[in-house]
């Protein structure tokens, strides 16, 4: 890509060319993020339906796919209704607040050794901080609109998604002992040479952890007490109409897909093959199986996505004060010990990290 | 988990290991997974209703109609076991005698949003003449449209005449 602009524009500088790469890869990653929610909107109302053995959307075009289409075309042309006593400005930025951290996230996964947008070093903690910064956005949100169900949705999603935040970086304080690097790519790297390599295996209970945080983090079922269709109607997204409500729904789903994609690289081992070890596939026509690609890391995302929508429907909405000791008295501790055991193993020099 | 310190009282934490085994080792979550899994591939029974329709049965018993006999005239003799049988009481007649000697109905008239569709009246009738249709897709948009004349009672009928008489003879056997 950097020799086809160079050619094309031979009068630009090398900071120019690395700009509008960046750029281009923006784009390439903003508008299939968009393109996903689209398709993902479908697919769960489609999964949950079957689960709830319905047949789900299936009017607008073969099968309903176009149904999330035209949900989109509804929401973006429906009137945006500000409360009366609402803060406006403070009401229109929250849902930016929420969204922006979401997609500038994406910076810093890569997608396989070479598509990376942001290569930092301090990748896993941008991450961090990003991921936490979508509260900023829900608690907006709920005060802004002024009223009690979109108050009492944003302080139950504050103090939900602060208690998961912690197990979440505890989860991932065994990635980075056991990665050694706090870059994506090198978490990966560390994880190559077969299955049993893959930190899922030695950091387990981390790994289940590290999902169970992520569902909470996006405030999706069995964790939406944020939401809580039952007793607040929606939670902190009540007043909210038309294209705001939109980016609600945008920055849920692209949560979503960053929270799979993070597992599928954190544990999963990226982009490297299920069959890596398969050297019998070598020179044969199967021999785009065991090389590390970009679809492996697709299939990943997408078995965790699914898990999502699993998850959905077939659990039900945890109390509020059940989702608090599961988050404060089960995950962390279970964080802790394992980090702990960690420890050990790296001491007693068993674990896949050893061998490399 | 109950909230209660164990520190003091090891036989309650050896009785609380079986529980912690079970709830760390998520087996009743994976149950539950199971279970919406199979869901996932089960055959949906889901019926696309307007363009798919269930099959009917020939007793069906739907929208009312007044026959005919083959040469025309009317069958209804207005002997009113119908209305005497029916028990919304959605049934109204009025009778005269016409010039040729014959006592027929001058107002024959069925509540449609009384009736019940319970049939009584078909089986009451001594000359075939009330019956029910396998028509349930009807509507009427204004209240006084659900009373249902005589002429609309035996339009129905001269509509359908060969459907029910179908579905007359599929059902002879049992009856």
């Amino acid at each position: 890509m950097e020799e086809l602009i160079t050619s094309l524009f031979s009068s630009l500088t090398l900071q120019e060319v690395e700009l509008i790469i960046s750029i281009v890869n923006i784009i390439i990653v903003t508008a299939s993020l968009i393109l996903f929610v689209v398709f993902m909107v479908y697919f769960e109302r489609k999964i949950m339906g079957y689960m709830h053995a319905r047949i789900g959307p299936n009017r607008v075009g073969p099968k309903g796919i176009f149904q999330s289409l035209a949900d989109t075309i509804k929401l973006l042309f429906k009137e945006i209704i500000i409360p009366k006593k609402a803060d406006k400005f403070m009401f229109l930025l929250a849902p930016l607040l929420l969204l922006i951290p979401a997609i500038a996230a994406w910076a810093v996964v890569p997608m396989n050794p070479e598509f990376l947008i942001a290569d930092i070093n301090a990748g896993l903690l941008y991450l961090l901080a990003l991921t936490s910064f979508g509260v900023y956005g829900v608690i907006l949100a709920g005060w802004a609109s002024n009223s009690k169900y979109a108050f009492l949705g944003a302080m139950r999603a504050a103090a939900q998604m602060v208690a998961y935040e912690i197990a979440m970086g505890f989860a991932l304080v065994g990635v980075l002992m056991a990665g050694g690097s706090l870059k994506l790519g090198e978490i990966v790297a560390a994880q190559s040479g077969g299955v049993e390599n893959w930190f899922f295996i030695p950091l387990f209970p981390l790994f289940i952890v590290y999902f169970i945080s992520g569902v909470a983090e996006t405030n999706r079922h069995p964790f939406d007490v944020a939401e809580g269709e039952a007793e607040i109607v929606a939670g902190f997204h009540v007043e909210y109409s038309g294209a705001a409500f939109a980016i609600f729904f945008l920055a849920e789903y692209i949560n979503m897909a960053l929270i799979s994609i993070l597992t599928a690289i954190f544990f999963l081992g990226g982009w490297e093959s299920i069959f890596s070890n398969f050297s019998v596939l070598e020179k044969t026509f199967f021999n785009f199986l065991i090389e590390p690609s970009i679809f492996w890391l697709l299939i990943k995302t997408l078995f965790f996505l699914f898990v999502f929508i699993w998850l959905r429907a077939t659990f039900p909405r945890y109390r509020y004060d059940q989702l608090m000791t599961l988050g404060w008295k089960v995950l962390i501790p279970i964080t802790i010990v394992w980090i702990g055991v960690e420890c050990l193993m790296f001491v007693m020099q068993i674990g896949p990290w050893n061998s490399v | 988990m109950p909230n209660v310190c164990y520190a003091n009282r090891p036989l309650e934490l050896c009785m609380n290991i079986k529980h912690l085994i079970k709830t760390l080792s998520m087996i009743d979550l994976i149950k539950g997974f199971n279970v919406t899994l199979k869901a996932l591939f089960r055959t949906k029974v889901t019926v696309q209703y307007p363009e798919v329709k269930t099959p009917l049965s020939p007793r069906f018993r739907g929208k009312l109609a007044l026959m005919r006999y083959d040469n025309g005239e009317e069958r209804c003799i207005a002997c009113k076991l119908c209305s005497a049988v029916c028990p919304a009481q959605a049934i109204t007649i009025e009778s005269e005698e016409r010039n040729d000697g014959t006592r027929r109905t001058t107002k024959y008239e069925i509540d449609a949003f009384k009736c019940i569709y319970c049939g009584f009246c078909e089986q009451a009738c001594p000359v075939d003449s009330i019956v029910e249709t396998n028509i349930f897709e009807y509507h009427m948009t204004e209240n006084h449209e659900r009373i249902q004349t005589k002429e609309m009672l035996l339009a129905t009928g001269d509509q359908y005449k060969e459907e029910i008489s179908k579905n007359r003879a599929k059902d002879s056997k049992y009856t």
